[in-house]
């Protein structure tokens, strides 16, 4: 069995680890220890600050230091950073277009036990719709430490989205390319497309296997980046495969599926279903009961993939 | 102050509130009152405090300025102009469709603007991060702000407080223009915000309170606010909303409102008038 690694503590380590090679700082917001930017704060303690709970203050404060020349990560969970302080995201961040990196854990509904206050479905849907801000949402450890190095190195807004719960390590460390906007096809297949992104990458491949046993044949596409969304990859899948199936850890409305759907509607018209959580609240729980509750599994992604094909005739 | 500095600058502030004029009454939109409240702050602070290059507006080593209460802009813009960061003839494409002269202050296009402003409570949160920034860099630059009383009501303000405190930004001034209004009234009537100076202290500021239109003790409280060390500097401005402009003056109104052609004529002859006696 694979490794299990959040992607939160690829992010914190990632942190540390490219506070040596590049000249970031980073601030928390009372949530090191959570969002792990601790381990930064351990190796570089001159170059961390905690802004205490004060989310607003934290990317106004970020956006200044950008705007004197820094290259400043912030993070808290999903919720707050997003959520509450969306409106500093917008104006303080991104109108000014300015280099700060938002590092968001703690997303989606794998935040558990905490329930619905804090278990974001909504962050990629509110990111997306900034113009210029680049967002992405790591499928497993490689990728989260790729992509925060993506991240340092484009110039401009990021929002990265990572979560709570361990997940599999699904990518080889020592093989692994990464390049903001592009999908990378992970498994080939000719019947339906699964495009997934975060956690559900992992269902998607469970997904493909079952799928086979019942003779159709899926292809998986990750798509760590959700904007810009790899308009190319997509409108290629929906060519040679007919149908797509997205998956996401997020409501199914603003968020990647809407994203998929939107080019190709322009692209190439074909069915789509949606897997991610309908339009609801969370609640606390177990992570495996609540991935089955709100329809997150990889059986979810066979019955709507098989509907998918259905729909092609 | 000298009286020929302070005369030089009592006229670059009224050259200052005719342009805010000019830019409301062109665009048929703005907002005058906290403008010409400002001015003699904004003026001061271009005019005789900050270290700035109007030919290299990006310079590394500046002293930074962020519009806080950033709809006050008309001012900002006219001082910029004063100083040689763009034309003053563009001052009345001010809010027009094809201007670079935003409603509000933006960075990305405007020469000389350090901060897009204009969401209140949110300038000086980047004011404490450019004055964070400087410290990290071992740059001796200082940064200013300039908030509104009725901004004062929004909860970022006190979380900027706070920072700014706990970080010991010495090399970080607020100013709060205190003049009464907010767009529904009086600012004690709409939400009370004060005791201000109180409340800033125990922020851990230290607090200077003067008359915002008098150039020796704007002087004086920029030149004590260079003295105090580990900890930020708040500016307490008592001043008169539409200062310059006597239909204006502290008459809530004019918040955001221009002028109609009469009332343009009116604001620039009293101006003119006011500059030919220094």
């Amino acid at each position: 069995m694979a490794e299990k690694i959040a992607t939160r503590e690829a992010y914190g380590s990632a942190l540390a680890e490219f506070g040596y090679k590049y000249n970031i700082i980073v601030f928390d917001a009372d949530l090191a220890e959570a969002t792990k930017t601790i381990k930064f704060k351990k190796e570089h303690p001159d170059k961390f600050f905690d802004c205490g709970i004060a989310e607003s203050n934290m990317l106004g404060v970020a956006a200044g230091a950008a705007a004197a020349g820094m290259i400043p990560f912030v993070s808290s969970f999903a919720m707050f950073a997003a959520g509450r302080a969306f409106e500093q995201i917008r104006n303080s961040v991104a109108y000014p277009q300015l280099n700060v990196k938002i590092g968001a854990t703690h997303a989606g509904i794998t935040v558990g036990e905490d329930g619905a206050t804090h278990q974001c479905l909504e962050d990629l849907a509110l990111m997306r719709t900034i113009p210029g801000m680049v967002v992405m949402n790591p499928a497993d450890a490689v990728e989260a430490r790729a992509a925060v190095e993506a991240a340092i190195l484009h110039d401009g807004p990021v929002y990265m989205r990572f979560g709570r719960a361990a997940v599999p390590v699904i990518f080889d460390a020592n093989n692994f390319k990464f390049e903001i906007g592009k999908g990378v096809i992970l498994a080939d297949g000719t019947d339906v497309t699964i495009a997934a992104t975060g956690v559900m990458v992992e269902q998607a491949l469970i997904a493909r296997e079952l799928l086979a046993n019942e003779g159709i044949s899926a292809r998986v596409v990750n798509c760590c980046t959700i904007k810009p969304i790899d308009r190319e990859l997509i409108t290629k899948c929906a060519e040679e495969t007919g149908c797509i199936v997205t998956a996401e850890e997020h409501s199914v409305i603003g968020g990647f599926g809407s994203a998929v759907t939107e080019v190709l509607c322009e692209t190439c018209p074909v069915p789509v279903l949606r897997v991610g959580t309908e339009d609801v609240f969370g609640r606390s729980g177990k992570v495996p009961p609540l991935m089955e509750l709100y329809g997150l599994t990889a059986q979810n992604i066979v019955d709507k993939a098989k509907r998918a094909v259905a729909m092609k005739k | 102050m000298d009286s020929v500095t302070r005369r030089e600058l009592q006229k670059t502030a009224a050259n200052v509130r005719l342009g805010v004029l000019e830019e409301v009454f062109s665009a048929s939109a703005g907002h005058p009152g906290g403008s010409l409240s400002i001015a003699d702050i904004i003026t001061y602070l271009y005019f005789a405090e900050m270290n700035v290059r109007p030919e290299e507006p990006d310079w590394a080593d500046r002293d930074r300025f962020v519009l806080s209460k950033g709809h006050t802009c008309p001012a900002l813009y006219a001082a910029l102009a004063e100083k040689g960061f763009f034309p003053k003839e563009d001052l009345k494409t001010f809010r027009h469709i094809d201007s670079y002269l935003q409603g509000h202050p933006d960075k990305k296009h405007i020469p000389g603007i350090d901060m897009s402003s204009g969401s209140l409570g949110q300038g000086i949160s980047a004011a404490c991060g450019m004055a964070l920034a400087g410290k990290l860099q071992n740059k001796d630059y200082r940064v200013y702000t300039v908030l509104g009383d009725g901004e004062s009501q929004e909860g970022q303000v006190w979380e900027a407080a706070m920072f700014a405190a706990h970080y010991k930004l010495d090399n970080l001034c607020a100013v709060l223009d205190f003049n009464g209004l907010q767009i529904d009234g009086a600012v004690t009537e709409v939400m009370n915000p004060t005791p201000l100076d109180d409340k800033f202290r125990a922020f851990g500021w230290h607090v200077i309170v003067i008359d915002g239109h008098d150039f020796d003790a704007i002087e004086a409280a920029f030149a004590e606010a260079k003295t105090i060390k580990g900890q930020p500097t708040l500016i307490l401005a008592n001043t008169t909303k539409g200062k310059g402009v006597s239909y204006m003056e502290n008459k809530a109104g004019w918040h955001g409102k221009a002028p109609n052609a009469e009332e343009y004529a009116q604001g620039v002859a009293e101006l003119n008038a006011y500059l030919e006696t220094l």
